[in-house]
């Protein structure tokens, strides 16, 4: 993603255009790593703070058969294969090595599902193993180097497309996706949105809960031929659906007041083209047992719009774009919540965000399949040209200009700020979506998403604050905040720590030994 | 002969951390493997790289480790020392490795050999190069895989 955007930046910037052909590998490219990042997380990440791994052993599996094929007719749903899963589950958790599945709070009175649903849920969390293993394919079939894709160019792609030659993209290969985005778009319809709203009616309580600062900003992405993103921009303010605000980038800024940078006013903001990076750490010397949230407290600075905090994400995507009259999210959104039984305002909470992430999933796996018909009709219509080399000569570029490159990550908006002059970057900076949706409080003492969502969470065992987990993994963090380190004999070295003495929970980060 | 999979892991933009990457870098530069070898720069990329182990007999992994040892010290395991021992692991990008190899368990793409080498980090810190004592390890770790193949029966030629 940060290569895209980066590649954007530069774009915009020197006022390149990109060929039709260009756009739509982007989009495909884009658009399956949204559907393999969100099987991923609801499965690899998530779903085990809702469903109990331990349970599932005390699950009967004629009865988990019965579960699964009233929810779903995806084929594997036998008694037999229930009962194979549970075997495999009861022989790691017996060898003691249980990976992943280690360090959770098993048992925790928060877990509701009963024996049956953990038992599914453990079933497919195994198969959605092999289909991201598959869904991984597409990325070798588009040409690129793997495993890390390094097709994007300043003025287009690096893949050739022709459909008569053996090297590039040719109709075996759009062929071949589409044959590939089937297979994904079946298990997305048929075992990963069945499953949330199998397991939703468990956890209804969590559509009051983790709900946020309510503001949310969509960047747009995925554009069509005329240019306009198919995923809309804007941004929705109190939680009010009624209205989309037009974005002005010029109005994104960062503060530093509460982080471990330098800046020569703690008060003002900075918009990213004149941003500063410049470390100068001056919290407690680790060991210690708390962050002195009253003063810089994070490594993570605040970036605002228009001086307020912004949700970003697949909720603030498909909000923004029900809100914009979306005809295909308003359906499926409408699907869900029917299927529930419940209106719009549940999408406001830790429930909501892990909901949105599935409904994206649902449609942009229809998209993907789409947009391979796109390509391939233009290269029936005889267009090849995938890159435009006429940005390439430094000597035609302006003495100075600035660029904004901006993507809708999986996790959310994400913009590369770049300010080149005398042909050099003179300055570069990025916003991540985890930058907007972890953000400390600004100068004006406002806090961001996480900690707005964490306040008055219950938490039923300080000791074991399972509910922190779910609203934080509800908004993705980018991975290195997922971390567990552990020392060398095994003891956890970085957990999450409830901070009741400020009387409001806080993902506080707590330190033992050498980090 | 199944095939056989060298993946460096690590970030290269913090330093010592990037070790396994310039291994694989240098590993490619110098030598040219036969088909059944894959040489890989996993990156900080953890479930990611399952898809990589199908048919994967061999697996060598070679990585920035944190022991107690002195800066540079190399360290060589093999078997079920390999994963338990990462899931001990300070590093950020460790959260995928270990569950790699776990999903590899479960999905019984577990290769019959898991060999790691790695050298214990000296800096941490943002930067692309590798500190003294670390950046000196390099060329013996690629001498020790290209040996470890010999010993499989996998001629690597120089280039």
């Amino acid at each position: 993603m940060h290569a895209l955007c980066s590649v954007r930046a530069v774009e915009d910037a020197l006022g390149i255009q990109i060929p039709n052909n260009a756009r739509i590998l982007r989009n495909i490219i884009e658009g399956i790593q949204y559907v393999q990042d969100h099987v991923v997380h609801f499965y690899h990440l998530h779903a085990l703070d809702w469903v109990d791994v331990v349970s599932a052993l005390q699950a009967d599996p004629k009865a988990t058969s019965d579960l699964a094929q009233s929810i779903s007719d995806w084929p594997k749903s036998s008694t037999d294969y229930f009962a194979t899963v549970k075997a495999k589950l009861e022989a790691y958790v017996n060898s003691g090595q249980l990976g992943p599945f280690a360090n959770a709070y098993w048992g925790h009175p928060a877990y509701k599902l009963p024996p049956e649903a953990n038992l599914m849920a453990v079933a497919h969390y195994l198969e959605a193993l092999d289909w991201q293993r598959d869904v991984i394919r597409a990325h070798a079939l588009l040409g690129s180097k793997n495993p890390h894709l390094q097709t994007y160019l300043v003025g287009g792609m690096a893949s050739p497309i022709d459909p008569n030659s053996q090297s590039a993209i040719n109709a075996d290969t759009l062929a071949r996706l589409k044959d590939l985005f089937g297979r994904a778009r079946e298990f997305v319809e048929k075992v990963y949105l069945p499953d949330v709203l199998a397991v939703a009616p468990f956890y209804l309580d969590w559509a009051g809960i983790g709900g946020g600062v309510g503001n949310f900003l969509s960047y747009g992405d995925f554009a069509d031929s005329n240019g306009t993103p198919w995923i809309p921009q804007g941004y929705i303010l109190g939680k009010d659906l009624s209205k989309v605000y037009p974005l002005d980038q010029q109005q994104v800024k960062e503060y530093v007041t509460r982080s471990w940078y330098d800046t020569k006013d703690e008060k003002a903001g900075l918009h990213p083209w004149d941003g500063e990076t410049r470390p100068r750490y001056t919290g407690p010397k680790p060991p210690y047992e708390f962050l002195e949230t009253d003063q810089k407290y994070t490594w993570m600075k605040a970036p605002r719009l228009d001086e307020q905090p912004m949700e970003v994400g697949p909720l603030a995507r498909m909000l923004v774009a029900y809100a914009n009259g979306h005809q295909r999210v308003q359906e499926v959104v409408n699907a869900v919540l029917g299927t529930l039984g419940v209106g719009p305002e549940v999408l406001f909470s830790t429930l909501g965000r892990t909901a949105a992430r599935c409904i994206e999933t649902v449609v942009m796996a229809e998209k993907l399949i789409g947009w391979v018909d796109e390509l391939a009709a233009s290269m029936k219509g005889g267009d090849l040209k995938i890159h435009a080399w006429e940005g390439w000569d430094p000597s035609k570029w302006p003495a100075e200009a600035k660029g904004w490159g901006h993507t809708e990550a999986p996790r959310g908006a994400l913009g590369h700020w770049i300010h080149i002059k005398d042909q050099k970057i003179f300055n570069y900076q990025a916003v991540v979506p985890s930058t907007w949706n972890c953000s400390p409080r600004d100068a004006n003492g406002v806090s961001g998403p996480y900690e707005a969502a964490l306040l008055g969470t219950p938490i039923a065992d300080p000791a074991k604050p399972l509910e922190v987990l779910r609203t934080i993994h509800s908004f993705d963090p980018c991975m290195a905040c997922g971390v567990h380190l552990l020392d060398a004999q095994g003891r956890e070295i970085l957990n999450v720590a409830v901070d009741s003495a400020n009387g409001f929970v806080s993902p506080l980060l707590k330190f033992r030994g050498r980090v | 002969m199944g095939t056989t999979l060298i993946l460096g892991v690590g970030n290269l933009l913090l330093s010592d951390e990037g070790f396994g990457v310039h291994v694989i870098q240098r590993l490619t530069q110098c030598y040219r493997f036969p088909e059944e070898v894959q040489v890989l720069d996993g990156g900080t990329l953890g479930l990611d790289l399952l898809y990589y182990l199908e048919g994967v007999e061999n697996l060598i992994l070679v990585d920035a480790v944190q022991s107690e040892a002195e800066a540079g010290s190399l360290l060589r395991m093999e078997g079920d020392e390999v994963p338990a021992f990462l899931s001990l692991k300070m590093s950020p990008h460790q959260i995928g490795v270990p569950d790699m190899l776990f999903a590899a368990k479960l999905k019984d793409l577990y290769p019959r050999r898991v060999l790691l080498w790695g050298v214990q980090p000296e800096w941490l810190d943002i930067g692309l190069e590798l500190s003294p004592p670390v950046a000196a390890r390099v060329d013996e770790v690629v001498g020790e895989v290209v040996r470890q193949l010999e010993e499989w029966g996998i001629e690597a030629e120089r280039q």
